[in-house]
């Protein structure tokens, strides 16, 4: 995977708190401006700049051609991304929201993620899928799936999903320069989330596939990512008043999967709980967890535990609160990690 | 109530004065006529306008023709022996295919279908790489750029988006490149058909869609397919003109896809092409056709066939001699010999490729089982 750092433009402005939608909007400018091949391609990201805005002005910036509001058929926009992807640009088209992407998702599997295998490596798909993904933003029906599990069982799809806004922009940009096709998904409930990077420092562009240890600690691990790193990072201090000292590890990549980082965490705790939004029956967290168990089985002092979504349709957003997984019920996972004392 | 109703204040004259805020005019976006396709499907078979075209073209085609109908029986056969998995033929439909490669230039692209193997060899790909797919040493034997052509689409219609994708985009890059993408009758149910024409017509992309209709999606017949007056009808709601011709006759299919390529290149956008044809050998060796259709139908269509048509005009109109058939069918006959000598040769394939090429560099979950095939492999040959 490619790792560089960009030097950026000289300082314009007083560092402001940036947001990731600003972190992902900067990342995909800075790479146009970068290399002529990339184009941004799906349905309002020109004019409008995308429903959520992360396209803003790169269609003032770099013309239509260079982002190019395109009719309304996901499949039609992924499909023709194929085609451009073939004859040499590098396309990061945006599916407007996670269960929008569905009508796209034969394209997804029977060419991009099969092209460079079909073809002995002669024909890669150096093109990036956004995708904003999960809940918590009160969205009605089809505006909140956490679908990364259907593009983890693909093989010849990187999934990528950035936690905080710094990782928006590396990430991003490691898997617009990436020669595989990249699922990015977006966690739309942190697009609003900020933080002190700065756009215009030199930012590192980390590789593809590096899960971090965001909290050490020594009780247990807490294995996330997304939407659910902040929620664990809470939970992590409020079991610090429990006498619980938890680390917590964000993947950042679930394909490809940082086992080395994940089970280096665990043999040192002993115990992990893998938390997720998506749901938990043959969900991510079940690979996980049975990879830790493969893997550090002679480490562990409590069986993996898994705090996921529930086994049903995402929720109406009223009710969407008692779906997610809370502080809460990451704090009775932990307390069920007493192993020794229970039984 | 009375009271209520008392202290609304209209103003004067208020009911009297609305007025319905008339619609605007309504206007088409484009003047469908020019698009719509002539009742009839074009011919130049059996009309004096034979006498406008190339000889050495007509000859091209004649002995194009004569290779990929033995091009198809070879293959056919080859399937009986279990060399090939499947072989989707396309005995009957020769013309439409080597007009397909015959109307593109050498930069130019060919999206193929699965069933499209001759067009991509009738465009000089080599017989055996064509068809390692239905060999099933590999999925696709050949190197797309270097022949430009991508690989035969087993999905229906997916690979016509690709086309459209590729034309934009090497619009976009200043070359006058065409793609032409190839589906059949049953495709143009799919999804992906209608997006791809879609996006070709807003997009205006230097693309052909070549329709070939022959008849039949493996059993179901045109007329559970489709409601439309024709395929070739379908573009109108695009906003691209629609071309219907008679499949079987190479000069015309030639014609119309030349037309419509030469289109596509000066800046015209996309055109969708029918070209109504019949498919003689059954959907694959898997397929039953009797179950579906009668003798006479297809005696019907045997008389239509493409081969005896062009060679009848050519030979009334003194263009083909007995020398000339002799020599396609000599040329035709040593490409069957050579593609079933080496075709009978077993392929030698490396189990490690199985890991080669999934992403551009290996994850480490990937080298793990790499590494465990390879010590299965190596305790194999030790046994």
């Amino acid at each position: 995977m490619t790792t560089h750092t960009t030097a950026r433009p000289a300082a314009k402005a007083a560092a402001k708190p940036a947001t990731m939608a600003q972190a992902l909007q900067r990342a995909m400018r800075d790479a146009m401006a970068e290399d002529p091949t990339v184009h941004v391609m799906g349905e309002d990201v020109g004019t409008l700049g995308g429903v959520f805005r992360v396209t803003d002005g790169l269609a003032k910036e770099f013309g239509e051609d260079r982002c190019t509001d395109t009719p309304l058929a996901e499949a039609g926009i992924l499909g023709a991304a194929v085609g451009m992807a073939m004859y040499g640009l590098r396309p990061v088209v945006e599916m407007q929201f996670d269960a929008f992407a569905y009508p796209a998702f034969e394209q997804l599997v029977s060419h991009v993620s099969r092209m460079r295998n079909r073809t002995r490596g002669t024909m890669p798909m150096p093109l990036v899928v956004r995708i904003p993904y999960g809940g918590g933003i009160g969205g009605v029906e089809h505006h909140s799936d956490s679908s990364e599990i259907y593009y983890m069982a693909t093989p010849g799809l990187h999934v990528v999903t950035p936690a905080t806004v710094e990782d928006a922009y590396g990430l991003l940009r490691a898997a617009i320069a990436s020669d595989d096709p990249v699922v990015f998904l977006e966690p739309k409930r942190l697009y609003w989330s900020k933080s002190d990077w700065s756009p215009e420092a030199p930012a590192a562009v980390e590789p593809i596939g590096k899960a971090v240890v965001r909290r050490p600690g020594t009780s247990a691990t807490l294995v996330t990512y997304g939407p659910s790193l902040p929620v664990c990072l809470e939970a992590a201090e409020a079991a610090a008043a429990e006498g619980w000292d938890l680390e917590v590890v964000d993947l950042r990549s679930l394909v490809p999967f940082d086992e080395e980082t994940v089970c280096a965490s665990v043999r040192r705790t002993g115990r992990a709980v893998v938390v997720h939004e998506s749901t938990g029956f043959a969900g991510p967290g079940a690979e996980i967890a049975a990879r830790i168990t493969e893997r550090c089985f002679h480490h562990l002092e409590a069986p993996v535990l898994r705090v996921a979504g529930f086994d049903i349709p995402y929720p109406p957003p009223m009710l969407e609160r008692h779906h997610l997984p809370g502080v809460d019920r990451i704090l009775d996972a932990v307390a069920r990690l007493q192993w020794e004392a229970q039984s | 109530m009375q009271q209520r109703s008392s202290t609304v204040q209209e103003p004067p004259g208020a009911a009297r004065d609305y007025r319905l805020t008339p619609p605007p005019a309504w206007q088409p976006r484009t003047d469908p006529a020019p698009l719509l396709p002539d009742a009839e499907p074009v011919r130049v078979l059996g009309t004096d306008a034979v006498a406008d075209a190339d000889p050495a073209l007509l000859r091209r085609l004649y002995a194009e023709l004569i290779r990929g109908r033995r091009y198809n029986a070879q293959a056919t056969a080859l399937t009986k022996q279990g060399r090939l998995a499947v072989y989707p033929s396309t005995t009957g439909q020769e013309a439409c295919e080597v007009a397909a490669a015959l109307a593109l230039e050498e930069r130019d692209w060919l999206f193929p279908s699965y069933r499209d193997t001759l067009a991509a060899v009738a465009r000089g790909l080599d017989p055996v790489e064509a068809l390692t797919l239905l060999r099933g040493d590999w999925h696709t034997g050949y190197d797309p750029h270097e022949h430009r052509i991508a690989p035969l689409s087993t999905p229906l219609a997916t690979q016509l988006p690709h086309a459209v994708g590729l034309a934009h985009a090497a619009r976009l890059k200043g070359d006058d490149v065409v793609a032409l993408a190839m589906v059949g009758d049953g495709g143009t149910s799919e999804g992906d058909f209608h997006k791809a024409l879609n996006f070709a017509a807003v997009w205006q992309a230097p693309v052909v869609f070549l329709v070939q209709n022959n008849g039949f999606a493996i059993s179901v017949p045109l007329a559970k397919q489709t409601a439309a007056p024709s395929l070739a009808h379908k573009a109108v709601g695009y906003g691209m003109p629609g071309r219907l011709v008679d499949g079987n006759d190479a000069v015309a299919v030639h014609q119309v896809l030349t037309e419509a390529v030469t289109r596509a290149r000066r800046g015209g956008g996309p055109t969708l092409v029918e070209a109504v044809t019949y498919r003689i050998d059954a959907h694959t060796n898997a397929d039953d056709a009797t179950r579906y259709r009668g003798d006479a139908e297809v005696e019907t269509w045997r008389a239509h066939d493409p081969i005896v048509i062009l060679e009848r005009e050519l030979t009334e109109r003194g263009i083909l001699d007995e020398d000339g058939r002799r020599a396609a069918a000599e040329d035709a006959e040593e490409m069957a010999a050579r593609l079933r000598e080496r075709m009978n040769a077993d392929p030698v394939l490396d189990p490690m490729d199985l890991f080669a090429h999934v992403y551009a560099e290996k994850t480490a979950q990937l080298r793990e089982q790499a590494a465990q095939l390879r010590a299965e492999l190596d305790a194999e040959s030790e046994a």
